[in-house]
């Protein structure tokens, strides 16, 4: 992340980083810029009210698989489905880690952790279906081991007009070690012919079991949330000036 | 009071009588019970007008029903007084077994005449009361353009309706007296306390808007939301309660004015972020328009069941402000006000209304003048070392926003350091848990100064919060030697202020609530035992008949 931001030169006091809690939470402090240290399962709502409130800000958001697809799941899938200019990175781990390492969301079906010790009974679902089911505009999957080609993936998604998600397989090596399984099936989408613009391609890239795909998986343009719903004729909400009276005698009007 | 099967048009009948008593020159209050359903189910309209003095609240006492349908006559009939009667279509008379006392016309036949479709049987009823009752009928047409603004051919194809009814009206004049009065007053508002406050937080400043949908909040959301375009307010619809609260905290923490509105439900799903709100020092404003509870309760009807909840919920201990305004006015100024606390202090502000405020409504004149303050932000280019949580003598540090060059803002739901860095430092943490209370010592003063209100004098205290106070106000028109006081600002508690007004008096406390939380307030910060308290905890407003008779058995 630092290194996208200083490769697209942003200026740190325009970039805001929002981060829930997790073993991602602490990136709000090796990151030298703003940042709101969210509750737990919270911190994508938080990133909207920023983005709605200063659309010029940068904002990202930093979470986890518990934070993002537990706890906040229905948080990431209307924030997708608005198309709100946020910048999400999902740190996955597939276990609770910071939690001394229960099941969680992405925990593959079978594997003991403290909270399964006879093996999780439960399915891992597909986030990047589910994503792409809510109308995400940008959709992607990072690996923790390819710094240098995440490092890009983050840079697409801060550059996408819109909602930007990319969910990083990022093994825990306490909990849940499954480097080597990864680096065995990880290939890039970029070495293959894969159309990022073609929704039914991204459906059947992310379907994917066997192989797993890295890169950008679906991108398309679409209108944003801030550019409906804000109005044109009023500054950013967060630099109004009191001093500017709302013009509440024509508004009572309906009262008389 | 009109009655009628949910969709039978009873709210446009009431609100269009409403307005029309308005227009003719009386101080009207309107009020209105429905069921959770959007067909069928009983519902009700009442409209009190006065000419001498306000109208504040509901009596007991009916002088005319309009009955839609022959249940409002069975449910409401018994409350007329002697010589009041019942209008209704000839076919819902037909439907009575007994027919004393009721006005029975023909008005879905000219409804069908005029062409209208049959639900417009209630404009035709409601006019022909009006021809009953000499009133002027160019007002009521004025009033049903008001109601029908922006669908001119509904508007037009009522007035035709109401030109007829009230001709058919006008013939059975000999029932009804005394007549209507008119002397046209200018310019006065009805309004209801829902409005009232989306009003007072847009002239707080408010930009940023977050709700979910609930009964009897929403209206808050549809006002804002219909007039987004004119203000500039942003208004977002969220996924939930745990959204809309956390957006309006980002929105705020990106320098927005922000605030939500929502009922018991959605307040009880926002309770773990009223301390992140505290924690990060973010200004927020939460409105909780109550309804009856526990859990789904009765979601359309009223109650201030939520008073020692709004003052404790989340865990973890901060301070935090609670407001009540008893009436549109007031509810007009503390959502301003609301907005100036959560902005002064960094603190989460909560104004508790409820179903019978928010959605009854009172004649106004005008709004009060009030004032947007910044409170400590920091706007322009930023200073060097700039810390978010820098350590103050009031508690309260400057807020720097996002995007101000050289600055970089740190806002933690952590326990934190100065700069926003997470700390389990027991000297620091205990430094920041004080400078955070250290604000409750200016908000205890400004609770003090501003957070009672009496009304009247009287050796008997009589003792209320929120909209109990127009109710109040009501009976005392009945009382005398009652001094009515009013906790506006229940958290912190205005101790001192309430000593004060109550003196040696005897004290009697009013609440729509099971429990007397407002008493159990007054034991504890004033350590005195009410001499009597009435609660009324049945999903309806407490009536001013009772109010009379509680203070009448209790005043010595």
């Amino acid at each position: 992340m630092r290194a996208a931001l200083a490769d697209l030169g942003f200026r740190r006091e325009n970039v805001v980083a929002v981060a829930g809690i997790g073993c991602h939470g602490r990136m709000t402090e090796y990151l030298d810029v703003n940042a709101f240290h969210a509750i737990h399962g919270r911190a994508v709502p938080v990133a909207e009210g920023v983005k709605l409130a200063n659309p010029k800000l940068t904002v990202l958001v930093h979470t986890g698989d518990g934070d993002a697809y537990a706890i906040g799941l229905s948080h990431l899938l209307h924030a997708a489905r608005r198309n709100i200019g946020i910048k999400v990175l999902v740190h996955n781990n597939m276990v609770y880690a910071l939690t001394t390492g229960q099941a969680g969301p992405t925990t593959p079906r079978g594997l003991k952790t403290r909270s399964t010790p006879y093996g999780s009974v439960e399915e891992p679902f597909n986030p990047l279906l589910l994503l792409l089911a809510s109308g995400a505009t940008f959709v992607a999957r990072g690996f923790s081991d390819d710094v240098q080609h995440l490092k890009e993936l983050v840079k697409r998604a801060i550059l996408h007009k819109g909602f930007a998600v990319i969910d990083v397989i990022q093994p825990c090596v306490t909990f849940y070690d499954a480097r080597q399984w990864f680096k065995e099936r990880a290939y890039k989408l970029e070495d293959e012919s894969h159309d990022p613009s073609d929704f039914r391609a991204a459906l059947e890239k992310s379907l994917e079991a066997e192989r797993v795909p890295l890169g950008v998986i679906y991108e398309v343009e679409k209108p944003t949330f801030e550019e409906l719903v804000l109005s044109r004729e009023h500054p950013p909400l967060a630099l109004r000036n009191l001093k500017v009276k709302q013009p509440l005698g024509k508004l009572l009007s309906r009262f008389e | 009071m009109v009655g009628g099967p949910a969709g039978s048009g009873v709210f446009a009948t009431g609100t269009i009588a409403a307005k029309a008593l308005v227009y003719h020159g009386y101080s009207v209050f309107a009020t209105n019970e429905y069921p959770s359903l959007i067909r069928g189910g009983h519902q009700w309209f009442l409209v009190v007008a006065r000419w001498n003095g306000e109208a504040l609240a509901h009596r007991r006492q009916l002088d005319v029903v309009l009955a839609l349908d022959n249940r409002t006559v069975e449910l409401h009939a018994h409350k007329l007084r002697k010589g009041g009667f019942v209008v209704c279509d000839e076919k819902v008379a037909g439907s009575l077994p007994n027919a004393e006392g009721v006005v029975s016309l023909p008005l879905s036949q000219l409804v069908s005449e005029v062409g209208a479709p049959p639900v417009a049987v209630n404009v035709a009823g409601l006019a022909a009361l009006f021809g009953m009752l000499g009133g002027s009928l160019e007002q009521l047409h004025a009033a049903i353009r008001s109601y029908y603004r922006g669908r001119e051919r509904l508007a037009e194809l009522n007035v035709k309706v109401a030109a007829a009814g009230y001709t058919v009206g006008a013939e059975h004049s000999d029932r009804a007296a005394p007549k209507l009065k008119y002397e046209p007053r200018g310019r006065r508002l009805l309004i209801d306390g829902n409005s009232a406050v989306a009003l007072g937080l847009l002239a707080g400043g408010m930009s940023f808007f977050a709700a979910y949908p609930i009964t009897p909040a929403s209206p808050i959301l549809h006002f804002l939301a219909e007039v987004q375009r004119e203000t500039g307010v942003a208004v977002v619809q969220a996924e939930c309660e745990l959204a809309a609260i956390n957006m309006a905290i980002g929105a705020a923490f990106a320098g927005a004015r922000s605030a939500v509105a929502t009922s018991g439900p959605g307040f009880s799903l926002m309770t773990e972020s009223l301390g992140e709100a505290a924690m990060t020092e973010t200004p927020i404003v939460v409105v909780n328009v109550q309804r009856a509870g526990p859990s789904t309760g009765l979601p359309t009807h009223t109650a201030q069941g939520d008073l020692r909840f709004a003052i404790h919920a989340s865990h973890g201990e901060f301070p935090r402000v609670v407001l009540a305004p008893g009436d549109p006015v007031e509810a007009y100024e503390l959502a301003c006000e609301a907005l100036n606390i959560a902005w002064r202090y960094q603190v989460p502000v909560i104004l508790l209304s409820d179903k019978f405020l928010g959605e009854s409504y009172w004649t106004i004149e005008k709004l009060p003048e009030v004032q947007p303050e910044e409170g400590a932000v920091l706007r322009g280019s930023g200073t060097p070392g700039y810390v978010r949580y820098k350590i103050t003598d009031s508690g309260v540090s400057p807020m720097a926003l996002p995007g101000t060059e050289g600055v970089r803002v740190y806002a933690n739901s952590n326990e934190h350091d100065e700069q926003g860095i997470v700390t389990t430092d027991p000297a620091v943490v205990k430094a920041m848990q004080d400078k955070r209370w250290r604000k409750l010592l200016a908000l205890r003063e400004e609770a003090e100064r501003r957070g009672v209100k009496v009304y009247g004098e009287g050796g008997v205290a009589l003792l209320v919060w929120g909209s109990v106070k127009t109710i109040a106000m009501e009976a005392l028109r009945d009382l005398g030697g009652v001094k009515l006081v009013q906790v506006v600002w229940l958290e912190p508690f205005p101790a001192k202020a309430l000593r004060e007004a109550v003196g040696s008096r005897r004290l009697l406390v009013a609440e729509n609530n099971a429990r007397g939380q407002l008493a159990s307030l007054v034991r504890e910060h004033v350590l005195r035992e009410p001499d009597a308290i009435l609660l009324k905890y049945d999903g309806q407003p407490l009536e001013p008949e009772e109010v009379i008779e509680f203070v009448r058995a209790n005043a010595r």
